[in-house]
């Protein structure tokens, strides 16, 4: 028993540190994944216990990205739930095609293959050129990668698998080069997109959208940090425009959500109500 | 400080639909505690999944939704594609980080999570699978004092998993399929 206990001690110990010391703020979020994140940390940095990597992050500076990355786990797949990408494409796009000019906000891109799906999904409906993609997290070390658009070779077969149960319309091949074990995406996909550092937790209005995609990030927040982060985009939002969440996202317990009407509730696919603030 | 909440947590792989059908069809109709369920070869279809298993529960068998609390008498099953934790309140969370053993859900990350959360009021079960999942979570439920009951190997479709958890993490009751359920209900009256 006591073991466990101290790590729990240790755990609020770190974060309180990395709060007070470097200005992040871990507290609203969730803690069982955040503990499995922090020991996962301490190993991969070769420290024995929390406090060894707590006492480093107090006297290290150049240790803080490589903490954030790690606390960021930029898990991700090219058009992951390929359904959610079919409704954006038969559903919100044909919308979205009605305004001369289309902001897009990707918040939580991870290393950037959604970023780069979302471009696929606006070239082939030929809006790509008056649309801007907005691309964020708060992990510098994510965003330089998603800005590469370099991914292994081994997850090509997946990808575009996807893709086409996404109803992609040509082979995903058009839009990589293939290099020994890696693909590299089409820079021309990038000409819309400004990546950028931006902290859910801490950070305000970023644009104003008329789509907001951010999936699989609010599962990490406790529901006071999901309520105020959905608060966020509410505020980022035109009026009527879309928001899309992870497929397993629960906002029942968000006083937010009320300002938001399931477009395909399934799918976690919704649209700001006209009356909300 | 609040009590800690109770559960049962069980994993299981190749042939796990096999054995949930006799566990869960065996278990009490008035079973008192919440029962959580990571199985990795049911995840794809979730829903389906826990129709299947429906038809032969006494339980009602459900896919767990994150942010809920879990439910006396009521079997809760991992979705697919993510890791299904318990926080110490009895709510569920979900995370996509890396597969762990290769498997998202892994039996580990739910029983790790659980024994933070539920300490000595928790009774892990794994069973049948060609893999070592599990083995470290069910170590971390006994250190914390819960109980561990696993699957006789010899008696497992596939019986790498309870053999590992045995190497690993030792168990408090060794049993046959068939005798999971009754001992459950026995330990949990
Ligand atoms: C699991 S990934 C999700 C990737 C992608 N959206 C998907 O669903 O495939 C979560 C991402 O959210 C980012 N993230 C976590 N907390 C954040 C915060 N407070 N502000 C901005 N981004 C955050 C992480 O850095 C990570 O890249």
């Amino acid at each position: 028993m006591a073991r466990v206990e101290i790590e729990d001690v240790e755990v609020e110990l770190f974060m309180r540190a990395l709060q007070l010391r470097h200005g992040y703020d871990f507290s609203r979020y969730a803690p069982a994944s955040f503990k499995r994140r922090v020991l996962n940390l301490a190993a991969n940095a070769g420290c024995r216990t929390i406090i060894e990597l707590t006492d480093r992050l107090l006297r290290e500076d150049e240790l803080v990205p490589q903490v954030i990355a790690g606390l960021s786990v930029p898990v991700s797949e090219m058009f992951r739930n390929p359904s959610v990408f079919r409704v954006l494409r038969e559903d919100v796009l044909p919308v979205l095609a009605s305004y001369p000019v289309i902001n897009i906000w990707q918040a939580g891109c991870a290393f950037g293959q959604e970023v780069y799906s979302l471009a696929i999904l606006l070239e082939e409906a030929g809006l790509y050129d008056r649309s801007q993609i907005f691309a964020t997290d708060f992990s510098d070390a994510a965003l330089v990668r998603a800005q590469e658009g370099i991914f292994p070779a081994r997850e090509a077969r997946s990808y575009s698998e996807n893709y086409l149960a996404a109803g992609g319309k040509r082979s995903l091949a058009d839009y990589y080069h293939a290099r020994y074990e890696f693909m590299k995406f089409d820079e021309r996909l990038k000409r819309n997109v400004t990546f950028a550092n931006h902290n859910l937790v801490c950070d305000g209005v970023f644009c104003e959208a008329h789509l907001i995609l951010c999936r699989n990030v609010l599962i990490y927040f406790t529901n006071t940090l999901q309520d105020h982060v959905l608060s966020l985009f509410r505020d980022s939002l035109v009026r009527n425009g879309f928001l899309c969440l992870g497929n397993r996202e629960n906002i029942d317990f968000a006083s937010a959500a009320r300002d938001f009407s399931p477009v395909n509730a399934r799918e976690r696919v919704y649209r700001k109500n006209a009356d909300a603030p | 400080m609040s009590a800690s909440p109770s559960a049962v947590v069980m994993g299981c792989s190749a042939g796990g639909m096999g054995a949930l059908r006799t566990v869960l069809g065996g278990l009490s109709a008035t079973f008192p505690r919440p029962v959580v369920v990571v199985c990795h070869t049911g995840s794809e279809d979730v829903t389906t999944f826990c129709e299947l298993l429906e038809l032969a529960s006494t339980l009602p068998v459900r896919e767990a939704r994150e942010r809920q609390l879990m439910m006396p008498g009521v079997v809760h099953m991992a979705p697919s594609g993510y890791h299904l934790l318990l926080e110490r309140g009895g709510r569920f969370s979900l995370s996509i980080d890396e597969r762990v053993s290769f498997a998202r859900p892994a039996i580990d990350v739910l029983f790790d999570t659980a024994a933070s959360a539920c300490g000595k009021d928790l009774i892990g079960v794994l069973m049948t699978g060609a893999n070592n999942d599990g083995a470290a979570g069910l170590r971390t439920i006994r250190r914390l004092g819960g109980l561990a009951i696993v699957q006789d190997p010899a008696d497992a479709q596939a019986s790498a998993m309870p053999q590992a958890a045995l190497e690993i993490a030792g168990a408090d009751h060794v049993v046959p399929l068939k005798g999971i359920a009754p001992l459950l209900n026995q330990l949990c009256p």
